[in-house]
């Protein structure tokens, strides 16, 4: 028997002995290493072995309590069962959350290998390679101060008192490399990447590599950028940054709480460029965690955002579906109120472009490569945003780094000034997705007006 | 004063019960320690935890989550010249302490030999928590019912104090944790601490107009906390700002002076300056202040602290997750670079002296070295010297977050922003994000009022989210770039 039927058995007699009728829980067994390296030595190695359930107890009158652990252990579990039924008095009257009605519906089957751990003597091997390619790169580069390899082993379940019960095993890796440089005389910069992959054999050390290496050294030389209005290419990852950003276009959630742009009225509405399409797919198959199913057993499923600049969904959990009249999406975060979360964008073109454009021949735009500080720099109830980025100024092909400048503008106003949206997707950590072209954008840089 | 306790005459076999952590976890510690030494490990740290957390919120008049978790867990960490590794784990059985260290002694290329084991001896339990009473604090906090009523009044008072109010939020947390912490160096303390935080959130709408603010009170001692939060004031001091902003013109990007209120304004220090102190940045090499210990790096105007001792701030501690008491650190004095902070790892790698500061958000993360309550101290001049300096810039009355990146360069968003002109605060701005260089942007900051305030905050760095506090009195800035539209 392993470790999740011993953890059900345990549930289900301790809500026995409570008198518990209608409960619910899911949880996640995590195994996971990682390793830093300084110059050729080992900086720090972590592991970790840790479990974590989140319980709800429903009562006589159908509120609910919630109760998080890790102690999972007979005392342990029984105990958060406890708290949560005592919880459960201060429930929520009304729209309080219930069994998913989907959480007992077949999940589509997910086809995702489980590497094995290695040891960590080789993760430190492949690390200390890595860094000393990228110290050989180029001789300004002085070091690689943020660096890492993790691997992690996630068993993940949810199971309910009407017989619901999921469990699946997911395995991934990682890799991070970020340079600093220094030259005399100019600023410090730094630049980097990372990948994802099922397990260390699976992941593109040497993309990751070469691509760190070369935006290191593509922003050595540096320039201010005038101040102004810019036609504005976004990467991949820097225009799925945004998007996630401002999720509470298209987060249910959100929408019901009044914590959004968008009202329960704006399905069908027009709110991007009709060149613009975006799903949100758990099960995309470049997704490495592919989640079946949601915190409330629920199974995931591709669903439309936008479809040609149109809102055609938003995303649900059981609760919100049920308000709304839609039907769960499988994007529960499970608590005693539920949330709702994206697993993976994919980013298409829309309507077919009256004109295509390439960084080739464009005369002159501003390439958003990374934006940071988003915490700070965007206002997601009001729909703007002023934000840090790396990037460079492209004229017909030739680029320059731009020096510190910023990004602002209005989420909803960039939306709709989309120009092209290109046809080819690349994978990044929040999704697949091309790079999006924007008219018209504010840049702040150092070289004044 | 360190006393020797007897050696057990036989290496004790179960853990105590997780109820309480204290002395009686001390022959088992001690055992561990002993193997890890013996293994050949330098150093060997074991890290204890309980915690209880409960996060209530209101929104619109009703209670629509009561979250309480439970957590226990260890992490233990092996050093071996100047490499460590650290290994975390949720069984605190012995069986899963002793694991979790042979991993760590692997990880490091050592293991257990069968020799004889001599056990480490621990200092007397410094047990901060006893002395100071704090094992009955939770026994005195608000209960569910009354965290719910408390909120429900506050969120009315949002209702009935704001205009245009599209949506309003309260919320309060308590994270009550206590922590044993023993070494192979002798280290053996426990503490408990009592983190408590309340604030509203209003988001006030007219047409597309649209103005989000929040404001968050935090504290580390009071068990009344709750009891005694002024809501009334909160929710009359957000409905103004709320007002003010909801009309307010978005900010022309450029470079100004600015005046920066005390108390989150503190947040700039923090970021731009306080984080580059940290040793975990001069082993990163990513401070530029590494190797200017005593050297001018701030302008003369500027003196700057980093505490654990002052009562009831947001980042009080008694002592660090490495059991050293927490220290009083001047970082800088009349912009001469006096201190970094160190941790443990952090001491032993740069050589600057341990200053109670290794901390970590909870047993899944190693310790690093961390700001606790940083501030900026008075000067010597008033409110109204600092506005007079100023032609054409702006008064950035309520900071938001930011963040410092591994190049020193620093920015943060401006929640509340109004535009100076001749010395006079007029009309309100929105949208401005300040953005410099740490090392440029220390040497800017020439006036200081006397006005210090503190305020409560969240840090995110290497060791996870911990409570922080940020503080500093009225400053001027000479010239910040500041993006706007």
């Amino acid at each position: 028997m392993n470790s999740i039927d011993t953890l059900v058995d345990r549930a289900h007699q301790s809500a026995a002995r409570l008198g518990i009728k209608k409960y619910d829980i899911y949880g996640a067994l995590v195994e996971d290493t990682s390793v830093q390296v300084d110059r050729g030595n080992p900086k720090q190695v972590k592991a970790s072995q840790r479990s974590g359930v989140t319980v709800r107890v429903w009562n006589q009158a159908n509120r609910v309590g919630i109760t998080s652990t890790t102690a999972i252990d007979d005392l342990g579990l029984e105990l958060a069962l406890q708290m949560a039924q005592e919880a459960s008095a201060f429930g929520p009257e009304e729209y309080g959350p219930d069994f998913s009605p989907a959480a007992q519906e077949p999940v589509t089957p997910v086809e995702r290998p489980l590497a094995a751990p290695v040891p960590v003597t080789q993760l430190l091997r492949e690390l200390v390679a890595a860094e000393q390619s990228l110290l050989a790169a180029h001789p300004a580069i002085q070091g690689v101060p943020y660096n890492g390899i993790a691997q992690q082993k996630v068993d993940k379940f949810y199971l309910n008192s009407q017989g619901a019960r999921r469990q699946e095993s997911r395995t991934s890796a990682s890799i991070y490399l970020y340079t600093k440089t220094e030259i005399p005389g100019k600023k410090p910069r730094s630049a980097g990447a990372m990948r994802l992959g099922l397990g260390l054999e699976d992941l593109d050390i040497q993309g990751c590599l070469q691509e760190a290496a070369e935006k290191t050294i593509s922003h050595l030389d540096y320039a201010p950028v005038t101040s102004g209005q810019y036609r504005v290419v976004f990467s991949p990852e820097a225009f799925l940054s945004l998007w996630a950003a401002f999720g509470n276009l298209y987060n249910a959630q959100s929408i019901l709480d009044r914590q959004s742009l968008s009202t329960p009225e704006s399905l069908g509405t027009t709110v991007a460029s009709p060149l613009l399409s975006v799903w949100d797919n758990a099960l995309h198959p470049s997704n490495i965690g592919a989640p079946s199913f949601d915190g409330e057993g629920t199974p995931t499923q591709p669903v439309q955002i936008l479809e040609q600049g149109v809102l055609k969904s938003f995303l649900h959990s059981a609760g919100t579906a049920k308000r709304l009249g839609a039907s769960p999406t499988g994007h529960a975060v499970i608590g005693a109120k539920v949330s709702v979360s994206p697993h993976f964008f994919h980013v298409l073109p829309g309507q077919p472009p009256d004109q295509t454009h390439h960084l080739e021949t464009d005369e002159q735009v501003v390439f958003v490569d990374d934006l940071q500080a988003l915490h700070a720099g965007v206002q997601a109830l009001q729909g703007s945003f002023s934000l840090p980025f790396d990037g460079w100024l492209v004229r017909r092909g030739e680029r320059v780094s731009i020096e510190a400048a910023t990004i602002a503008g209005d989420i909803r106003k960039l939306l709709n000034s989309i120009i092209y949206v290109e046809p080819n997707p690349e994978l990044t950590r929040r999704g697949f997705c091309p790079r999006v072209w924007v008219e018209g954008v504010a840049v702040t840089g150092e070289a004044g007006a | 004063m360190v006393l020797l306790i007897a050696a057990p005459a036989a290496p004790p076999q179960e853990a105590p019960q997780v109820h309480r952590l204290d002395y009686a976890w001390a022959p088992l510690l001690a055992h561990l320690l002993g193997l890890g030494r013996s293994a050949g490990a330098d150093l060997v740290e074991f890290f204890l935890e309980r915690d209880q957390y409960v996060s209530c919120l209101v929104e619109e008049d009703k209670v629509t989550s009561i979250a309480p978790s439970l957590s226990v867990g260890a992490g233990v960490r092996v050093f071996k010249g100047l490499a460590d590794c650290y290994v975390s784990t949720n069984d605190l059985s012995a069986v899963g302490l002793r694991s979790a260290l042979e991993k760590g002694l692997e990880i490091l290329g050592l293991s257990l030999g069968s020799s004889l084991v001599p056990e480490v001896n621990l200092e007397l339990l410094r047990d901060y928590a006893a002395a100071q009473g704090k094992d009955l604090w939770l026994d005195r906090c608000s209960p569910i019912g009354e965290m719910g009523d408390i909120l429900r009044q506050a969120n009315h008072e949002l209702a009935r104090q704001g205009s245009h109010v599209q949506a309003r939020r309260c919320v309060y947390f308590r994270d009550w944790q206590e922590v044993l912490v023993a070494a192979s160096d002798g280290t053996f303390a426990r503490d408990i601490r009592l983190t408590q935080s309340a604030g509203c959130h209003l988001l006030c709408a007219d047409g597309l107009h649209r103005a989000s603010l929040g404001q968050r009170l935090g504290d580390t001692s009071n068990p009344e906390f709750l009891r005694a939060w002024d809501f009334t004031t909160t929710a009359a001091d957000l409905a103004e700002a709320a007002g003010k902003m909801l009309y307010a013109d978005y900010v022309e990007s450029g470079a100004y002076p600015l005046v920066m209120a005390n108390q989150f304004g503190g947040v700039i220090f923090h970021e731009a300056c306080g984080h580059l102190l940290e040793t975990t940045q001069i082993e990163r090499q990513t401070t530029p202040f590494a190797g200017k210990k005593g050297e001018q790096i701030a302008h003369p105007s500027l003196t700057a602290w980093d505490e654990g001792r002052s009562l009831q701030a947001f980042g009080t501690i008694d002592m660090d997750d490495e059991g050293m008491p927490a220290q009083q650190t001047l970082l800088i004095e009349n912009g001469i670079l006096k201190n970094f902070l160190a941790d443990r790892a952090g001491s032993l790698r740069t050589g600057h002296p341990r200053t109670g500061s290794g901390r970590r958000q909870s047993y899944a993360y190693a310790p690093a070295s961390r700001m606790r309550n940083t501030y900026i101290a008075p000067g010597p001049y008033s409110l109204e010297d600092l506005f007079a300096s100023v032609d054409r810039g702006i008064y950035c009355k309520k900071m938001g977050g930011g963040s410092v990146g591994p190049t020193g360069q620093f920015n943060f968003a401006v929640d509340e922003a109004y535009w100076i002109e001749n010395g006079k605060v007029t009309k309100p701005l929105k949208g401005a994000t300040l953005i410099g260089e740490a090392t440029e942007i220390m040497n800017r900051i020439s006036l200081c009022s006397q006005d210090l305030g503190l305020a409560a905050g969240f840090c995110g760095s290497v060791s996870g989210s911990i409570y922080v506090t940020v503080g500093q009195p009225h400053i001027k800035v000479d010239s910040i770039t500041v993006g706007g539209r």
